[in-house]
C-alpha cells in the first residue's frame, strides 16, 4: 500500500471514521471522571415548544437538530436558507427575541421560549413590510437565495440604528454574503427602508 | 410595460417573502436524505467499505456503494461531454480520480442521521501517487478526452507573430498566473428525485433544464417524456450549475435502488470537491509594437489545469485575437492534468482569465511606451473583427471609452501614488469584452380572452431577471400591462429553451418569445380580418388604421378562449449554438476604470470607486442590466483582490472548503459603482437589437485593478490574487 | 454530527454540577462548539446549555476596573458605554470580529476558548494535525502555512490563535475568572492560551468542568486602539492584528502596552518594546527601533517572513492610532 507522503499518518488519512476524531477530545481536556451528576438531567430527545412568527409549534427532536433544520425540514418554513451551515454566509439569519442570529449556529433546543421571526413573518397579509418593499424597489437581489437572510439582517440593522451612513450600513450588513453581488443595491435598500421607518 | 422601461423584477414578491421555491425547499412524502462519503485520498483505489457503524445509527436506512448502484444504459456512451460535465461517475468502480469524490452514499430518514452516518462509514484506501496539476507538464489537449476541445480552437495563427514581435521596436514578454477559483453560488447544488412507474421526476437547480433531461434519458435509457425536470429558481449559477455533474445522476440512481424519493443537498465543502472550478492558469503574453503604440504582433499561450478524466480547456486566448487590430497573432492552449476536480466554466469564461493577462500586458506596454493606456487602446481600435477581418454586428466601444473617461475623470486624474493619509491612490483601466453565444430556443405565448397572457418556456431563473425580461418582451409586442403577463418556466414540459448561461438567454429565448408574441398578434389580426403586418396593440385592443377592437371581443366572436403562438430561435445552420449572425462576428464591449487605495505598510488594497461603460446592444431592462454589470464588477474585484482555492501539495485536496478560509467580497468591500450603457441597437443580432450582457462586467476588472496597484505603488503583480504578502513584498 | 444528550443549566451552581459529567461540554453562544461537532473536531456525549444561567451577563464597574460576565454577548460588551468609552481597544476588537449576527450569539467567555483556524485543523476529513489527533504530526509545517506563526511555534504546531478580543484583553492585562467544584482561579489572559512548547495538543489551560464566570479589566484605558489587518474589509479573521493601550504624559508615552494577534498561539505582548517606548513621542522615529527590540525573537516559517514585516508595521501603526484615540 502506498502512502502519499511520509508526513501523512496512515490512521488519519486512510480512515474516515468519527471514532478517531472523537478520541482527540479526551486529549484536549483532562477529563476527570468524578461524581457524575444525575444522568436524568441530560435528555436524549427534547419536547420543544417554539414560537415562530407568533405561532406556537410543538416538536420532539434530537438535541443536535439546529434551529435552521427545524425550520426548514420539520416546520416547512423553507424561506430561511442554508448556504454554508457554518455561520459563514448569513443566509440563515432569523430574529431571536428581536436580535439577528445565524440559525445554523443555534440548537433548536436553545431556542425554546424565544420569539423567532423568519422571513415568512414580516409581511402583513399581502402587504409587504417596508424593508421587503425597499429590496424590491432597489433591485437588491438577483437569484434571491441570500435575500431572506439579507432582509432579516436589514430589519435588525435598522432597529439597532446602524444606518447612519452608507459605510455603516455596509459594515453592519457584511455578515450576509451575496454572490450575485447585489451589495450596492442592498445598501441602498437598507438606507431607503431606514429612512421610511424613521 | 415596454422594452427599455425600468421594471421591478417580477419575482420580487416571492423572493422578498421567502415564498420562492428552490430545489432544496422541496420535500416529498417518504423521502430519504442522502449524504456522501467522500474519498480522503486524491488518487488510488477503494480497498474496503465497512458500513456497520453507519447502519447502527438510528434512522440510517441504507449505505450504497459501487456494488449497489445500477450501471448506465448503453445510450450513456452517446452523451456529449459537455453538457455532461464528466463521464467519470463515482460509485461505478473502485478507482479514485480526485479527493472528495463520493465512495458511498448514506440514506436516512433524517438529515442528521444521514450526516452522522456518512461520518461513520469506515473506508480503507490503497492510495496512489497524486499528480499536482500546477506542477504537471503542459500538453496539447486530447480531443478524445471529453468534447471540451470542440468548443473553441486550441491553436490560432494569423501572420507570423514571432517574427513580427522580434522585429518590433518595443516589446514586452510577461507571464501571468491565476489560482483555481470556486464559484461558490450562495445556493449549494441540490437535487431530489422520485420514480413512479418507469418515469422519473427531478427537482434540481440548474441553468439548463433540457440538458439534465437529455443526460438522464441517456443514463437510464429512457425517452424524453419519461423524464420530468423542474428547476424554477436557481440560487446563483456562475458555473457549477451549468453542466450536469455526477451527483445529479447518483441521486436518481439511488432513488431507483431504494424505491423512495431521495433528496441531496451538497455541503459547502462538497461544492469545492464535486462541481468544478475555474482552473489554475498560466498565461504567457508577448506584445510587439511600433513607437506609436500600434501592435505589430501578439502571442498568447495559455495552459490550464484539468482533471485526469477529461481535458477541460479554458480558452483564455480568445481576447488576443478579438480585442485589438493586429496583423500577426498567435494563440495556443495547453492543459496540465492532475488529480483535481474537473474545472468548469465560470462567470466570464475564457475572457475573464484572458482579459486579465492581456489587459495587464497592454498596461505594461503603455508604460514601456510612456503612453496613456487609453490612448494605446485607441491606437489599436479594431474596426473589424481581427481574427477574420469581418465587420462587427455592431460596436460602439469608442463612444464607451469617451463616456467612461468623462464620467470617471480619467483625463484629469490625480497622479498615481497620491497620498491620502497612509493610503496611496492608483488609477487603472482595461477593456471589457465577451463573445456572443446564442442557443436554439423555443417559447410559446398564450393570449387569453380576459386580456392576460402567459409566456411558456423551460428557461431557468438564475437571478439575471429572465422571467422579467421575457414578460416584458411579450407585453411589449402584445401592448399589455406588466401585470397582465405571467410566465411559466424552468420545467421540461414547457417548450424547450436554451441554457441560461453565456449571457445567451435574452438573445436566444428572448427572440423566441418575441416571435411567439408576434405570431399571436398575427393570429389575432387574421381573426379580426386585418393584415398581420399592419396591426398594433394598445390597452387590450387590436388597432388597424385608427380602428380599435378589444381583444376580448375578437376572441369571443371567433369562439375561441385563447390564441397561442410558438416562436423559435434557431442558430445558424440549425446548430445547437452559434456565435452570432453569420458573417458579422458579434461581441459586447466596454471599458472599466478603477481607483484603488493601497496601504503598502499594511499590505491593504481597497476599491475606492469604479466606472464601467458598455457597448452591448439594446438594453431591455436598464434596472436588471445595471445590477448585472455591478455584480460583474464585484465578481472581478473578488478575482483581483482575494479569491483563490489552494490545493495542498501533499494531501492533494483543497486547503479550505468553506467560506471562512476562502475570501469572497463582502458588502463592506464595495463602494458606490458607476455604470452606464451606450445607446445602441444591434440590427443584425435579431428583432430585439439586444445582446448578452451577463458576463461582460466581470471581464477586464482584474487587469484594471492590477494596473491601478502599479500606478499607486509601482508594484507590478502578475500573480492573482493581489493579497497582502504580495503588496508587502513590493 | 454525533448525537448527544442535552441539559440546561439554570444557575452557576447547576452548571458546575452538570459540568462534572463525563465527556460533557458547555455550550454558550454555540458559534464554535456546534461547528466543532459538525466537523468532527469534538464529539461530546453531553452538552450543557449555559444560555439560561442567570447573572453572568452583566458589564459592571468594580473597584479599579470593570467586570464582564462570561455570558455577555459580544455585541453587548462592545456597545456598553463602560467598554466603548473606557476601553476602546476592546470595543474595536470585538466589533471587528465575525459578523453582527454572530456577535449576537457569541459570548465573551466563549471567545478566548475558540480554537485555531489552521485549515488542516478545520478540515472535515481530518489531516495529520497534533491538535486534532495528538501525535499525528503537523500537516501545515510541510504544507501551506503562510498565515501561520512567527513567534513561539515548535515543529509540533505552527498555528496561531485567531481571536480578536483576547489580543485587546492581553494588552489591558485582563484576568479571566473561573469557577470549579475544586476551586476557581484567576487566570491572566496572557497566560490563558497554551504554547506548543507547553503542549501542542492544547489550546488553553481550562480544566474539564471549569467554568469561566467573568473577565476583569483593570483601570480604564481610553487611549487605546485596535488594528485588524485582513484581505477583505469585514467578516474575516485577522492576518495580523495589533492592540495598544497608552498612558501619556503630555505628548510623551509614560507607559505602553502592545499586543499582537494571529502571530502566535497566544496574544503576543511586545514586552521588550514596551520598556523602550516609555519616554518617546508616539510618532517619534525611535518608535520603530523600540518595536524592533521585540522582533529579535521573531522566528518566521518559510512562508511567514512577510508577516514579520507586517506585524512590525502594524505595531507601529497601532501606537499612532492609540495616541489619537
Ligand atoms: C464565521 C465565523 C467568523 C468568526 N470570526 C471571528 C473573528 O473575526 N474574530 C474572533 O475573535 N472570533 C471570530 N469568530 C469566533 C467567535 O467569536 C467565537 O466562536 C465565539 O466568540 C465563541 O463564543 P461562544 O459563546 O459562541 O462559544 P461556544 O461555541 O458556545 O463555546 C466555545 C468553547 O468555549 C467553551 N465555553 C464557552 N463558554 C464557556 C464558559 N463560560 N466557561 C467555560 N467554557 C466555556 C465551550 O465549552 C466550548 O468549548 C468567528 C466565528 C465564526 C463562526
Ligand atoms: S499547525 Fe497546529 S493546528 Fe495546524 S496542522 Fe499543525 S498541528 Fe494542526
Ligand atoms: S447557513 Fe448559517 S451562516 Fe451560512
Ligand atoms: S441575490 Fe443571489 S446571492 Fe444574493
Amino acid at each position: 500500500m502506498k502512502i502519499t507522503s511520509p508526513k501523512v499518518s496512515r490512521r488519519s488519512l486512510l480512515r474516515g471514521s468519527a471514532a478517531a476524531a472523537a478520541a482527540s477530545l479526551a486529549h484536549a481536556r483532562q477529563v476527570s471522571a468524578q461524581n457524575a451528576p444525575e444522568e436524568s438531567a441530560f435528555e436524549a430527545w427534547i419536547d420543544l415548544r417554539l414560537t415562530v412568527n407568533g405561532q406556537a409549534h410543538a416538536l420532539t427532536v434530537e438535541p443536535r437538530v439546529t434551529l435552521l433544520d427545524a425550520l426548514r425540514e420539520r416546520m416547512q418554513l423553507t424561506g430561511t436558507k442554508k448556504g454554508c451551515n457554518r455561520g459563514e454566509c448569513g443566509a440563515c439569519t432569523v430574529l431571536m427575541d428581536g436580535r439577528r442570529v445565524n440559525s445554523c449556529l443555534v440548537l433548536a433546543a436553545s431556542a425554546e421560549g424565544r420569539k423567532i421571526t423568519t422571513i415568512e413573518g414580516l409581511a402583513d397579509g399581502d402587504t409587504p413590510h417596508p424593508v421587503q418593499r425597499a429590496f424590491a424597489e432597489a433591485d437588491a437581489f438577483q437569484c434571491g437565495f441570500c435575500t431572506s437572510g439579507q432582509i432579516m439582517s436589514a430589519m435588525a440593522c435598522i432597529e439597532e440604528g446602524h444606518t447612519g451612513s452608507p459605510e455603516e450600513i455596509r459594515e453592519w450588513m457584511s455578515g450576509n454574503l451575496c454572490r450575485c453581488s447585489a451589495y450596492p443595491q442592498i445598501t441602498a435598500a437598507v438606507a431607503a427602508a431606514a429612512e421610511e421607518l424613521g | 410595460m415596454a422594452i427599455g422601461d425600468i421594471i421591478t423584477r417580477v419575482d420580487a414578491p416571492t423572493k422578498t417573502t421567502g415564498q420562492a421555491i428552490y430545489a432544496n425547499d422541496v420535500n416529498l412524502r417518504g423521502q430519504l436524505y442522502a449524504a456522501f462519503v467522500g474519498a480522503t485520498v486524491p488518487s488510488g483505489r477503494i480497498v474496503s467499505i465497512d458500513p456497520a457503524a453507519a447502519l447502527a445509527i438510528p434512522g440510517v436506512v441504507r449505505v450504497l456503494t459501487e456494488a449497489d448502484m445500477p450501471r448506465p444504459a448503453p445510450s450513456f456512451a452517446d452523451l456529449y461531454v459537455p453538457p455532461l460535465a464528466t463521464r467519470h461517475i463515482p460509485l461505478q468502480g473502485l478507482e479514485i480520480a480526485h479527493e472528495g469524490e463520493p465512495v458511498a452514499m448514506v440514506l436516512a430518514e433524517t438529515l442528521e442521521a444521514a450526516e452522522a452516518g456518512a461520518r461513520a462509514v469506515d473506508v480503507v484506501y490503497d492510495a496512489a501517487a497524486f499528480t499536482d496539476p500546477a506542477l504537471a507538464e503542459p500538453v496539447d489537449p486530447d480531443p478524445g478526452r471529453g468534447d471540451y476541445s470542440f468548443l473553441d480552437i486550441a491553436e490560432f495563427e494569423k501572420g507570423d507573430a514571432a517574427a513580427a514581435i522580434a522585429a518590433a521596436p518595443v516589446r514586452i514578454a510577461r507571464t501571468y498566473t491565476q489560482p483555481s477559483r470556486h464559484s461558490n453560488p450562495m445556493e449549494p447544488c441540490a437535487v431530489i428525485a422520485e420514480w413512479s412507474g418507469g418515469r422519473v421526476t427531478i427537482h434540481d437547480t440548474i441553468q439548463h433544464v433540457a440538458a439534465l433531461q437529455g443526460v438522464i434519458t441517456g443514463v437510464f435509457g429512457l425517452e424524453m417524456d419519461q423524464v420530468h425536470v423542474r428547476s424554477i429558481h436557481c440560487g446563483g449559477g456562475f458555473g457549477p450549475k451549468g453542466f450536469i455533474w455526477p451527483h445529479q445522476i447518483l441521486v436518481p440512481m439511488a432513488a431507483r435502488v431504494v424505491g423512495r424519493p431521495v433528496k441531496l443537498a451538497l455541503t459547502r465543502a462538497e461544492m469545492y470537491a464535486l462541481v468544478g472550478m475555474q482552473p489554475h492558469m498560466v498565461q504567457e503574453v508577448e506584445l510587439g509594437a511600433d513607437e506609436n503604440g500600434r501592435l505589430l504582433g501578439i502571442s498568447h499561450i495559455a495552459s490550464n489545469e484539468t482533471g485526469v478524466t477529461e481535458d477541460y480547456i479554458e480558452f483564455s486566448t480568445v481576447p488576443s485575437r478579438t480585442y485589438y487590430a493586429c496583423d500577426a497573432i498567435y494563440n495556443r492552449q495547453y492543459i496540465r492534468r492532475g488529480n483535481v476536480t474537473l474545472p468548469t466554466y465560470q462567470r466570464s469564461p475564457a475572457e475573464g482569465p484572458g482579459s486579465w493577462a492581456l489587459g495587464s500586458a497592454m498596461d505594461e506596454l503603455a508604460r514601456e511606451l510612456d503612453m496613456d493606456p487609453l490612448d494605446l487602446r485607441l491606437a489599436n481600435y479594431a474596426d473589424v473583427e481581427p481574427s477574420s477581418g469581418e465587420p462587427w454586428s455592431s460596436k460602439m466601444l469608442r463612444e464607451a471609452y469617451e463616456m467612461g473617461a468623462e464620467r470617471f475623470g480619467w483625463r484629469n486624474r490625480p497622479a498615481g501614488g497620491t497620498r491620502d493619509g497612509h493610503w496611496r491612490l492608483g488609477y487603472g483601466m482595461a477593456d471589457s469584452s465577451q463573445g456572443t453565444q446564442r442557443y436554439g430556443s423555443s417559447a410559446r405565448v398564450r393570449l387569453r380572452a380576459d386580456g392576460t397572457a402567459v409566456v411558456e418556456s423551460s428557461f431557468s431563473d438564475i437571478g439575471t431577471g429572465s422571467a422579467t425580461v421575457m414578460r416584458q418582451i411579450a407585453a411589449d409586442i402584445l401592448g399589455l400591462d406588466e401585470s397582465a403577463v405571467s410566465s411559466r418556466e424552468g420545467d421540461s414540459v414547457l417548450p424547450e429553451a436554451g441554457p441560461t448561461w453565456a449571457s445567451a438567454t435574452v438573445i436566444s429565448t428572448g427572440t423566441a418569445v418575441h416571435r411567439a408574441a408576434t405570431e399571436v398578434r398575427g393570429r389575432l389580426a387574421r381573426l379580426a380580418g386585418w393584415p398581420a403586418d399592419a396591426v398594433g396593440v394598445e390597452n387590450g385592443a387590436l388597432t388597424h388604421e385608427g380602428e380599435a377592437r378589444p381583444i376580448r371581443d375578437i376572441l369571443a366572436e371567433a369562439g375561441v378562449s385563447e390564441v397561442s403562438g410558438d416562436g423559435t430561435f434557431t442558430p445558424n445552420g440549425g446548430e445547437f449554438s452559434d456565435a452570432g449572425p453569420e458573417g458579422f462576428p458579434s461581441r459586447v464591449f466596454g471599458v472599466i476604470f478603477v481607483e484603488v487605495a493601497v496601504d503598502p505598510e499594511l499590505g491593504l488594497l481597497r476599491l475606492r470607486r469604479a466606472t464601467g461603460v458598455y457597448s452591448a446592444g439594446r438594453i431591455i431592462n436598464p434596472r436588471t442590466a445595471r445590477s448585472q454589470m455591478t455584480g460583474g464588477i464585484i465578481w472581478g474585484w473578488g478575482m483581483a483582490a482575494m479569491e483563490q482555492s489552494r490545493l495542498d501539495p501533499v494531501l492533494g485536496r483543497w486547503l479550505s472548503k468553506d467560506l471562512a478560509g476562502v475570501a469572497i467580497p463582502t458588502n463592506a468591500d464595495i463602494p458606490e459603482l458607476d455604470v452606464a450603457f451606450v445607446d445602441e441597437f444591434d440590427e443584425r443580432s435579431g428583432p430585439l437589437g439586444a445582446k448578452g450582457i451577463g458576463e461582460l462586467g466581470a471581464t477586464g476588472v482584474a487587469a484594471a485593478v492590477a494596473n491601478a496597484v502599479y500606478d499607486a505603488i509601482g508594484l507590478r503583480v502578475r500573480e492573482l490574487p493581489i493579497t497582502p504578502e504580495k503588496i508587502l513584498a513590493g | 454530527m454525533r448525537d448527544f444528550s442535552y441539559a440546561r443549566a439554570g444557575s452557576r451552581a447547576e452548571a458546575l454540577d452538570l459540568g462534572q459529567a463525563d465527556d460533557a461540554a458547555f455550550l454558550a453562544g454555540g458559534t464554535e462548539l456546534i461547528n466543532w461537532m459538525r466537523i468532527g473536531i469534538n464529539a461530546p456525549a453531553r452538552v450543557i446549555d449555559l444560555a439560561r444561567v442567570e447573572g453572568l451577563d452583566a458589564v459592571e464597574e468594580i473597584e479599579g476596573g470593570v467586570r464582564i460576565g462570561a455570558l455577555a454577548r459580544l455585541n453587548d460588551v462592545a456597545q456598553n458605554p463602560l467598554i466603548a468609552e473606557g476601553y476602546p481597544v476592546l470595543s474595536h476588537a470585538i466589533l471587528r470580529a465575525a459578523s453582527a449576527q454572530i456577535r449576537n450569539l457569541a459570548t465573551i467567555g466563549g471567545n478566548p476558548v475558540q480554537r485555531v483556524r489552521c485549515p488542516y485543523f478545520r478540515a472535515n476529513e481530518g489531516a495529520p494535525c497534533n491538535k486534532r489527533e495528538p501525535g499525528s504530526g503537523c500537516a501545515a509545517l510541510n504544507g501551506i502555512h503562510d498565515r501561520h506563526a512567527i513567534f513561539g511555534w515548535t515543529e509540533d504546531c505552527v498555528a496561531v490563535h485567531p481571536a480578536d478580543p483576547p489580543v485587546a484583553l492581553a494588552a489591558l492585562d485582563a484576568v479571566i475568572v473561573t469557577d470549579h467544584p475544586e476551586g476557581g482561579r484567576l487566570i491572566p489572559v496572557r497566560e490563558f492560551h497554551v504554547l506548543p512548547s507547553q503542549n501542542p495538543a492544547w489550546h488553553d489551560v481550562l480544566r474539564a468542568g471549569e467554568l469561566i464566570v467573568g473577565i476583569e479589566l483593570p483601570a480604564p484605558a481610553p487611549r487605546s486602539a485596535y488594528l485588524k489587518i485582513r484581505e477583505r474589509e469585514s467578516y474575516e479573521y485577522a492576518t495580523v492584528s495589533a492592540a495598544a493601550a497608552l498612558e501619556m504624559d503630555g505628548g510623551v508615552i509614560r507607559r505602553a502596552r502592545v499586543a499582537l494577534g494571529s502571530v502566535a498561539m497566544r496574544p503576543w505582548r511586545l514586552v521588550a518594546a514596551e520598556a523602550r517606548l516609555a519616554g518617546l513621542a508616539p510618532d517619534a522615529p525611535e518608535v520603530a527601533d523600540a518595536i524592533d527590540a521585540s522582533f529579535a525573537e521573531a522566528r518566521p516559517l518559510s512562508g511567514t517572513e512577510w508577516k514579520v514585516r507586517l506585524a512590525r508595521n502594524a505595531a507601529r501603526r497601532v501606537i499612532e492610532l492609540a495616541a489619537e484615540a
